[in-house]
């Protein structure tokens, strides 16, 4: 396996530029012979799929959700960023591809990055003329608000539902090209496998999760826009049917999966209220804005916050890092809430949670102006938990919430098998180890509204493809493999159920491949996954059978992937001997138990190639340059 | 605490369903009601029996896939709150729930509690866009909007496609629904071009799907968890009088050259 | 005119005409409880009310009423239509339902309806054709030798089951008119966006009026002021 990342040859900040020139075009009338599958309905894929389609491919669209609408990228509240410098506070393209290459801790591409930057001036404005309802000044001009640690006011929002007008707009709009003829939309059908043949991607094998129907749908190439895998922790801000197993599937075909264990911890999550919990919910890091953060100073305190002094509660964050105080990243505030609940000082129940305080900020500012900005947030929190946050301190503590790593691709978002695209959360590209916030929307709209219609182009343009039909032997032999798994699945009838064996593996990662993660722990859990992994294949329960609308056995196939997947990530985990970004090694800490880096070995991207089932995955290193951002110690002292 | 289910349980669409009883023991306050399913869902299936479909993805009341009739309300009692943002302690001990799928001509029962509520797809197919391809638009604040008018489409906006209005309308209208959309992008500019085209063809669209007709009974907008207000019905029915009567046959104008 | 074909096949103009019809009976009612309370002012005065109408402004009466049919006939029918539109919409119904803020009114509108329907029926037979006659009087004459209503009127809400009818009668008109005032305003879309949609003080102040408006006069015959 070659790792060709096709960056043009030019400064970057030309590079789209040229590449966009150099790229081979496909005629409008020859556009509509070419058919490509869009599996995954969110941000990337909807918005793929419908400019895909206004080019004049034909395209097939898949989601499992009921409607492309529900997408998870509705989940997101913050905002998008874009280098619009509307407020006039000196941003640039050039300064947000800066605060995405540093904030990444310099494990991006800069070339993608650059271009990430350049086009997010583009999606605001083809979202505006979608009618999505940006926050606007009473002088009709649009409203920013400075998100997420950023030094410039460049993120745009829609109240806490950006992310919900977002994919709005990009579902509209791939509603559209249905209506028009341009796409066929498979709502509730869920990809099983990927079809290569001859080296490319020709197809995938999915199933319609009402009738239980396996089939085989062809096409001259396939975009994933699945999301992330973030499930694998079992608890995590991810809806419950986000999955991997379409990436999974892609990587056991030969497609590279790239630094798989760079995961994002959100700081400001709902803690866990018991056994019962399903999901984690995110509460808006906007909130750090005028919260504090804290935590009793002796360890055991359990008497409520208001009986806390002052002097006896310990602004941890403010104190540790006082120029950013509340406000530093996020994956510096997830760490060290962790290291204060290590110390046994976290608050509520189980000691997995620290204060979020809003006493000053009322104090200073008023109940009013805080329900205002926050009323929404503050009505959900009680909502949940049934604490009052104007009266109680909010409880929070970090969960999964994003992952940066993902199927490797090349400059044109193509994996390494050729006809086989991966956009948004799925590839690994732009966000390095870490990723900014109000960065997600804007990667999966860049991808799919302005990138990927382009660069498909290319692929389709200079390569020329041999029909297929469903009866290649191909086609016939992937669709046995998915009907096999999906009989073993059922045949095994043991005794534990697929929740169970998820959430065990959820423990284990959080444990040993969570916010911090040490050698031993890592080796530890890679004994204990392929065990876990073998009690799943002989002991799991999935009732019903695969005829028919079987939610079990949909959870299943998705447990399954993430219990191969859990152990790349602890492998890659092991490998990358240093601390960065969201991927915090306690052997490599500065002497203020700071995240270490080591340019020296590991400034590169590791692609991992799928050897098969039993082998060990093998490594294959994509070496980053950093030729415009210079490699600096990130510090938010 | 302890209570008792009566849930409609169907295995397939047009099969036939009837009410199960389940108990949910040792429930803790603290639990959504999707988790008090979950755990009852565990207990079936360690039991070898199917367990309880009922859609669900987000789990933070945003992604409009859960939603259930809980005793006779949808979403259950607690205004503004999907089902999935429910929680145990708006019920007591010895409490006997019935939960009932949404049940109208248009939205088919798939399995026990999951109904297909593609019609709401179709809605928006049939204009619940701005016609605008992918491309190089005006700059974004080369349109001014007031803050009023943007807040207001956002009201509208805010709709997330769960289907309560029409589960709670006694006419089984979705109303509701369409007169968001259409209030959405006609309280725009950029919605303007568009805006009584698109509201003779999304109320087309809404007959055609078997809906039944509005009689502003209000179920619609205290069952919505995200409060939408039938003033925008009233909108709606502006927008569709007045396209109707001033409306023209489109034409096709040929002549390329 | 294809406008109106399409209109009326919509359910929203459906909606439309029963609101404008809706309206002119809105109309029609208030006026006509206007010229009831006359009633109050003695014999002379009604029957001299009645003479007007049937005399000097005979022919617009005949609009009037050829509108008014016209207006029920409409109505009637786009409920009915609606009606089954709204069952067959949830073939398989509920369980249970419980209403969350629908009022009364809103829920009685159907039924209520009918019997609004019934009512107006029996009250053109009784009061304007005479062809239900339970008093007996209603080919009497006044001492002017006009058409005695006023003594009909009278003799007739002495008899315990013409009141009773009326008055319940009148307490569904004002139900349905507190929907009804309301809703079609609506329907027609002159609402003015509102904080609290669900607040209805001017359908609340017509139906109210009307209702008061139409019962004083059974109860002011039973209780002998009006004699």
């Amino acid at each position: 396996m070659e790792l060709k990342s096709r960056v043009p040859s030019a400064p970057v900040a030309e590079m789209w530029d040229r590449h966009k020139f150099e790229m081979k075009l496909v005629n409008p009338a020859n556009k509509r012979k070419y058919t490509v599958i869009v599996v995954g309905t969110g941000l990337a894929g909807a918005s793929a799929a419908a400019s895909m389609s206004e080019l004049g491919y034909q395209v097939k669209a898949f989601c499992f959700q009921d409607s492309p609408r529900r997408a998870h990228s509705i989940a997101a509240q913050g905002g998008i960023n874009a280098a619009k410098n509307y407020p006039n506070d000196g941003d640039s393209v050039w300064r947000l591809f800066y605060d995405t290459v540093k904030g990444g801790d310099f494990r991006a591409r800069e070339a993608n990055v650059y271009r990430l930057a350049q086009v997010s001036v583009n999606i605001i404005d083809q979202c505006v003329a979608q009618g999505v309802p940006f926050a606007r000044e009473y002088g009709g001009m649009l409203a920013n608000r400075s998100f997420g640690g950023a030094q410039v006011s460049r993120t745009f929002y829609a109240r806490g539902q950006t992310g919900q007008q977002l994919l709005l707009g990009a579902y509209q709009a791939l509603e559209k090209e249905i209506a028009r003829g341009g796409v066929t939309m498979f709502p509730r059908t869920e990809m099983l496998d990927l079809i290569v043949i001859d080296g490319r991607a020709r197809g995938i094998v999915a199933r319609d999760l009402v009738t239980g129907t396996v089939s085989s749908h062809l096409a001259d190439a396939v975009v994933l826009g699945t999301g992330g895998y973030g499930n694998v922790f079992f608890l995590s801000t991810n809806a419950k049917g986000s999955n991997v197993t379409a990436a999974w599937r892609a990587h056991k075909r030969g497609a590279a999966f790239a630094n798989p264990c760079f995961t994002q911890i959100h700081p400001t999550c709902i803690p866990v209220s018991g056994d019962h919990q399903s999901k984690l919910t995110l509460m808006s890091e906007s909130l750090r804005n005028d919260g504090r953060v804290w935590v009793p100073k002796k360890a055991g305190d359990t008497r409520p916050p208001n009986q806390i002094p002052e002097a006896e509660r310990d602004y941890y964050l403010e104190r540790k890092y006082p120029s950013f105080g509340n406000l530093s990243p996020r994956d510096i505030a997830s760490r060290a809430a962790k290291e204060v609940c290590d110390e046994g000082r976290g608050v509520g129940p189980g000691g997995r949670g620290v204060y979020l305080d809003f006493a000053d900020a009322i104090k200073r500012l008023g109940a009013d102006q805080i329900a205002e900005r926050y009323g929404n947030l503050f009505e959900m929190y009680e909502r949940i938990t049934a604490e009052n946050p104007y009266r109680v301190p909010m409880r929070i503590y970090p969960a999964v919430h994003y992952t940066m790593g993902g199927l490797w691709v090349d400059y044109n978002l193509m994996s390494t098998i050729p006809g086989l695209h991966v956009i948004g959360e799925a590839n690994f590209s732009d966000h390095g180890a870490n990723r900014l916030g109000a960065s997600a929307l804007m990667q999966g709209l860049a991808d799919g509204y302005f990138v990927l219609p382009l660069t498909i182009g290319d692929y389709l343009g200079s390569n020329k493809l041999e029909p297929v039909t469903l009866d290649h032997p191909e086609v016939r032999a992937t669709e046995a493999a998915v009907a096999g798994r999906t009989s073993t699945l059922l045949s095994i009838r043991g005794h534990r159920t697929v929740t169970s064996i998820h959430r065990e593996l959820g423990k284990l990662m959080w444990e040993y491949c969570g916010m911090a993660r040490t050698a031993d722990g890592l080796r530890h859990a890679l004994q204990e996954i392929p065990k876990l992994r073998d009690e799943f294949w002989h002991d799991v329960t999935v009732p019903g059978t695969g005829a028919e609308l079987n939610q079990s056995l949909e959870h299943a196939g998705r447990v399954a992937d993430f219990l191969e997947l859990a152990e790349l990530m602890c492998v890659d985990a092991l490998h990358r001997e240093e601390s960065c970004g969201g991927h915090f090694r306690v052997e490599h800490q500065t002497a203020d138990g700071e995240a270490l880096r080591d340019d020296e070995r590991f400034a590169y991207v590791a692609a991992w190639e799928y050897k098969g089932e039993g082998q060990a995955p093998v490594l294959h290193k994509e070496p980053l340059e950093f030729e415009n951002v210079h490699l600096a110690t990130r510090s938010y002292k | 605490m302890n209570l008792t289910l009566h849930v409609w349980r169907q295995p397939a669409a047009g099969a036939a369903g009837k009410f199960e009883r389940y108990e949910a023991r040792d429930v803790s306050p603290e639990m959504s009601f999707l988790e008090m399913l979950d755990v009852v869902n565990e207990g079936l299936i360690a039991a070898g029996q199917a367990p309880i479909a009922f859609d669900h993805d987000c789990r933070e009341g945003i992604c409009g896939m859960c939603g259930m009739m809980i005793s006779g309300a949808a979403h259950g009692p607690m205004k503004m709150t999907t089902t999935c943002q429910l929680h145990m302690r708006s019920f007591k001990d010895g409490d006997e729930l019935w939960l009932e799928p949404w049940r109208a001509r248009a939205f088919t029962v798939v399995r026990d509690l999951v109904v297909d509520r593609s019609a709401f797809d179709r809605i928006i197919q049939a204009g619940g866009f701005v016609s605008v391809n992918t491309g190089s638009p005006q700059d974004a604040n080369a349109i001014p909007i007031g803050k009023q008018e943007a807040d207001e489409a956002m009201d509208a906006a805010a709709c997330i496609g769960c289907g309560a209005c029409v589960a709670a309308c006694p006419n089984g209208s979705a109303s509701l629904f369409t007169a968001a959309k259409i209030s959405h992008l006609g309280l725009l500019p950029q919605g303007q071009p568009e805006r009584y085209r698109r509201a003779l063809r999304m109320v087309a669209q809404m007959d055609l799907e078997h809906f039944g007709g509005c009689t502003l009974f209000g179920e619609c907008q205290e069952a919505c968890p995200k409060g939408i207000s039938i003033d925008f019905i009233a909108r709606m029915n502006r927008d569709y009088l007045r396209a109707a009567a001033t409306a023209r046959e489109e034409r096709a104008v040929g002549g390329t050259g | 005119m294809r406008w109106l074909v399409e209109l009326y096949r919509s359910t929203i103009g459906k909606k439309i005409i029963m609101a404008v019809t809706g309206l002119i009976g809105i109309a029609f009612v208030f006026l006509h409880m206007v010229g009831n309370l006359q009633v109050f002012i003695g014999q002379n005065k009604f029957d001299a009310y009645a003479a007007l109408l049937h005399g000097p402004l005979a022919e617009l009466l005949w609009v009037a009423r050829a509108v008014l049919i016209a207006a029920v006939l409409l109505h009637v029918l786009m409920a009915w239509q609606l009606t089954r539109r709204a069952r067959a919409a949830r073939p398989v119904d509920y369980r249970m339902r419980e209403a969350q803020v629908s009022t009364l009114a809103s829920r009685t509108m159907r039924w209520g309806g009918v019997l609004l329907l019934v009512f107006i029926v029996f009250h053109i037979l009784h009061f304007t054709v005479g062809a239900i006659d339970p008093a007996g009087v209603f080919h009497d004459t006044d001492a002017l030798g006009r058409h005695d209503i006023y003594g009909d009127v009278v003799a007739s809400f002495r008899i315990w089951w013409v009141s009773g009818f009326y008055l319940l009668a009148m307490a569904f008109l004002g139900l349905h008119l507190f929907h009804g005032a309301w809703s079609s305003l609506r329907t027609l879309g002159v609402a003015r966006p509102s904080d609290h949609p669900l607040h209805r003080r001017i359908a609340a102040a017509v139906a109210i009026a009307v209702w008061l408006g139409f019962t004083l006069v059974p109860l002011g015959v039973i209780a002998g002021i009006v004699h």
